[in-house]
């Protein structure tokens, strides 16, 4: 394994350090396909330069006719940025942009489970993409609002199209943002609060 | 242009339940003397993956179910004895860091450095401070601290 010299290791910066205060975080995912602007949204929004996580999974290879009896290996990382926003002196929120292919969710085993919730990004261009990753969610009962990240080129639907497209309960925000903007995935944040706020006030969050 | 049609998918009546991160990294080729449990089951049912492959300390230290947020601390200085790993990790948890960001500053997969934390945490050397989670009962009073912080932004 490679390990980086300690004298190599490069800390949090002084003003990225957590208060001695902080006893507990919360985490919220922000699931969408590839390119479709996950970490973009952690990074507008986090106090810290998003950081990456990575986890790696080995699979043992079956030799090929040229090598016969050696075994290959290939190793597959799969890397997730996320970012950190500090509610109060106590409590922490952790942002974490994941992709959407599930089978490298088990890598991740707890993150969805303990999330207060989730972020659907998508991207009118590639609306199916995200198709596979909201039936997930729903599976596995973790509450997510919609948000579509605005890109110039892509098709501009109705919400109630949208809606029935992604056959979404009625209760089920869909917003419009720019991830780009802090202002934008904030307010899509926000939105997601309220929405679980609502359930949580409605007794329906299992 | 018509969007393309998804159709909605509802909660497993049975849920996996959450028992800490798995942490398969490899699967050994299993004995072919030994029939697992899997082979033994009639075909097509589905099973909990199997967890074929544990990482631990060198003196056999079970992980601990550690979240990628959940807070780690530093409670002592690194001991001559400590590896260059453990040394490392003790410097950055002067002030609370996740796991998450462990893993990130040390560059280490968060599999490996759920098992340095975990034998930390057996030697006493680091606390944990256990994360928030979703629960049946969404805590109200979270989720508004949670909106006054986000609306400070």
């Amino acid at each position: 394994m490679d390990f980086k010299s300690s004298d190599t290791i490069t800390g949090p910066r002084t003003e990225d350090h957590l208060p001695h205060t902080a006893q507990a975080a919360v985490k919220i995912v922000i699931v969408g396909g590839f390119g479709v602007g996950k970490t973009t949204m952690v990074g507008s929004v986090s106090e810290i330069k998003p950081l990456t996580t990575e986890e790696t999974m080995t699979q043992a290879g079956v030799g090929v006719d040229d090598n016969y009896g050696s075994e290959t290996k290939t190793a597959t990382t799969v890397a997730m940025d996320f970012g950190r926003i500090s509610i109060t002196e106590q409590l922490v929120l952790y942002l974490f942009g994941t992709p959407g292919q599930e089978r490298f969710w088990f890598l991740w085993n707890g993150l969805f489970e303990g999330a207060l919730g989730a972020v659907v990004l998508i991207d009118t261009r590639r609306l199916e993409v995200s198709f596979d990753v909201m039936g997930r969610l729903e599976e596995r009962g973790v509450p997510f609002v919609v948000a579509v990240n605005t890109f110039p080129d892509g098709p501009r639907y109705p919400v109630e199209e949208l809606r029935t497209a992604l056959d979404l309960s009625e209760d089920i925000p869909i917003v419009e943002c720019d991830a780009r903007r802090r202002a934008s995935s904030r307010d899509t944040l926000m939105t997601l609060m309220r929405f679980l706020h609502s359930l949580a006030m409605s007794g329906a969050l299992k | 242009m018509t969007p393309p049609q998804r159709r909605r998918r509802y909660p497993k009546p049975d849920p996996e339940p959450y028992s800490g991160p798995d942490h398969e990294l490899s699967r050994p080729d299993p004995d072919p003397t030994h029939p697992t449990d899997e082979q033994q089951r009639p075909e097509g049912e589905k099973q909990n993956p199997e967890r074929l492959y544990v990482i631990t300390g060198p003196d056999g230290v079970v992980r601990t179910d550690l979240d990628l947020v959940t807070l780690i601390v530093a409670s002592a200085d690194p001991s001559p004895s400590a590896t260059p790993e453990q040394a490392a990790l003790l410097r950055l948890c002067t002030a609370p860091l996740s796991v998450a960001e462990l893993s990130a500053y040390l560059n280490l997969p968060f599999s490996v450095v759920t098992v340095l934390v975990s034998e930390l945490l057996t030697s006493e050397l680091v606390t944990a401070r256990a994360p928030v989670i979703r629960q049946a009962l969404a805590d109200r009073s979270l989720l508004e601290a949670v909106m006054h912080g986000l609306q400070k932004l």
